[in-house]
């Protein structure tokens, strides 16, 4: 319940200052919520509740899901296991945001394989845009290239090498 | 119906998808007439923010007309030609009745400490966006907006992000008649807090980039002073140099976690992500401006946390103010600029590609080829 009565603390609000608002002007006040808060987040006329028909990972920072909610992509296979584990952590937390990163890396590969699974094979080079590479900025396209050919060799040469060690 | 989607880090294509639903009583289904593409896309685009799954739909600034409406749509109703602000608002809300809207409670299940926003990750609400040929818009009778009779399409939908941002922006630095502000950034954001600046009475404008064309472009545009920070030994000495030794009276942040200019931040905010993005711009922004000056961020950040010398904002007694912008409460002052042609957003937009041509738009975009500024995309059902 909310107390209005500070007439016990000496000195109550005889400073207070309606002028000293850092958030004018994209912030303003409204009467503090006069309603006894609720165990919720609302102390609001919530909007209409959208179906939740779809699995909407929820934020354990709230009670409730939001009045509505995107649809884009449901939670699926291993980055959908990753991602459900992650929001068992709060945003405060890097055990939250860490997994959600590597979640979004593995769901990377899973959609090349749906692709492939679809009888789809990505076109890499388009989806990276690499026709406005080839006319505006043939230089640094070729120049990723090159050093993509020698890490990769450099790579090779030395697995090889080591190979070759373990070999005799 | 075509829809940008995203595979991966910097691998975007557009494909068909199912056509968005009404799936609640106050969405709207909008036909897109043109979208953008903007520098927050890129921190997705780049795979930085978590919670970006593949298959989504990106693009928060669009326009269109109005096809479909749930029951308790009233405020636009279909063929109405909107601009539909980037964030997903209830207007009911404790944050949105006090203006807000860039905060609601009401849009966002996944994350608490920010809005929905259109085709913005599943960290904002995983809504699908504009970039495509249609679009869900929930909360119809807050957000969308009806374009005012003979206003042109393209200052339309720069109303939906760019303009409302560079102008809270300039707001929120609380800029006093004859105030010096440094902008850093010269990315749409940027040029157009420079110019907004002057609205709030700056004295003098001054922007910080790298790239030569964007400065040349500020330059013109705002119009303000203009340097190359790549020139200098050091951009927050050569700002006190330049302000008598004292500092900015406020500091902008328009760049944001894809900032260049620090080989540290770089590395470990971009390249390893061991912070959220690197802040360099910001670090600079807190270091150049006067003492009991004001720093305002727009330019947006990870989740997680970042390199900035808080020690400093404590010992020169800075006030710190961001905030996502707030479009909705906005739009009627910026909409009345435009139509007295006191700002031109439109001479922003460089290129205008079709949508299915998304990728090489979203790596010109992001390697600043070809002078661009700003990417309006068109949808095939949009053309003629
Ligand atoms: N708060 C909001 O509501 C909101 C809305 C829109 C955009 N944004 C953010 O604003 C920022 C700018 O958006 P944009 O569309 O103009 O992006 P942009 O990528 O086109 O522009 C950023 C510019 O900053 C420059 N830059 C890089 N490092 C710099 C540095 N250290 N100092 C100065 N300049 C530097 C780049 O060269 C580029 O020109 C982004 O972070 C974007 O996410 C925020
Ligand atoms: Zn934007
Ligand atoms: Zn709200």
């Amino acid at each position: 319940m909310e107390n209005n009565d500070y007439s016990h603390i000496p000195g109550w609000g005889i400073d207070a200052d309606p002028k000293n608002d850092p958030t004018y002007p994209y912030r303003h006040r409204i009467e503090r919520a006069t309603k006894a808060p609720e165990p919720s987040d609302s102390n609001w006329e919530r909007p209409t509740q959208q179906p939740v028909d779809i699995e909407v990972l929820k934020s354990i920072e709230r009670p409730t899901v939001s009045a509505v909610f995107g649809t884009s992509a449901p939670p699926t296979g291993l980055s959908g296991q990753i991602r459900r584990f992650a929001f068992k952590s709060s945003e405060s937390e890097y055990g939250h945001w860490l997994p959600l990163l590597l979640a979004d890396r593995v769901n990377m590969v899973e959609g090349i394989l749906d692709d492939l699974k679809h009888g789809h094979i990505p076109n890499i080079f388009a989806e990276k845009g690499l026709k406005a590479a080839w006319k505006y900025n043939r230089k640094g396209l070729l120049q990723s290239i090159l050093i993509g050919v020698l890490v990769t060799s450099a790579a090779v040469a030395l697995l090889s090498s080591k190979k070759s060690e373990s070999d005799t | 119906m075509l829809a940008m989607n995203y595979r991966g880090p910097r691998r975007v294509r557009i494909d068909h998808k199912p056509y968005p639903e009404i799936k609640h009583p106050e969405d709207a289904i909008v036909r897109v007439t043109r979208s953008c593409i903007c520098g927050s896309d890129l921190h997705l685009y780049n795979g930085n923010v978590p919670d970006t799954r593949v298959g989504m739909t990106f693009g928060h600034e669009f326009i269109g007309v109005v096809e479909v409406i749930g029951s308790e749509v009233e405020k636009v109703k279909v063929g109405d030609n909107v601009l539909v602000p980037f964030n997903v608002a209830c207007g009911k809300c404790v944050f949105c009745q006090q203006g807000l809207f860039g905060n609601c409670h009401e849009s966002n299940t996944q994350a608490s400490a920010v809005g929905g926003i259109f085709g913005y990750s599943h960290t904002a609400g995983g809504y699908d966006g504009g970039q495509a040929e249609y679009v869900r818009v929930p909360y119809a009778n807050v957000g969308p907006t009806v374009i005012p009779e003979g206003m042109d399409p393209d200052d339309a939908v720069l109303l939906t992000d760019v303009v409302p941002t560079g102008y809270q922006a300039a707001e929120m630095g609380g800029i006093q008649p004859g105030d010096t502000v440094v902008v850093f950034g010269a990315g749409p954001v940027g040029i157009m807090a420079a110019r907004c600046a002057w609205l709030f009475g700056a004295g003098r404008v001054i922007v910080l980039d790298e790239v030569e064309y964007r400065l040349e472009f500020a330059r013109n545009y705002a119009p303000c002073e203009a340097y190359n920070f790549k020139e200098m030994d050091d951009p927050v000495v050569f700002i006190k140099k330049i302000t008598d030794w004292m500092g900015a009276d406020v500091c902008i942040d328009a760049v944001g976690a894809e900032a260049s200019g620090s080989a540290l931040q770089t590395i470990t905010g971009r390249k390893l992500l061991l912070q959220a993005g690197s802040a360099t711009a910001l670090h600079w922004a807190i270091n150049s401006v006067k003492k009991g000056g004001i720093v305002s961020v727009v330019g947006v950040y990870g989740p997680t946390d970042n390199l900035v010398p808080i020690g400093n904002v404590v010992n020169k007694g800075i006030t710190i103010r961001a905030n996502q912008t707030s479009v909705k409460r906005l739009l009627p002052r910026l909409i009345e600029h435009v139509q007295n042609g006191v700002l031109n957003p439109k001479a922003l937009i460089t290129h205008r590609v079709p949508l299915e041509d998304i990728a090489d738009a979203y790596y010109m975009f992001s390697n600043k080829l070809d002078n661009c500024i700003k990417t309006v995309l068109i949808p095939p059902s949009a053309k003629g």
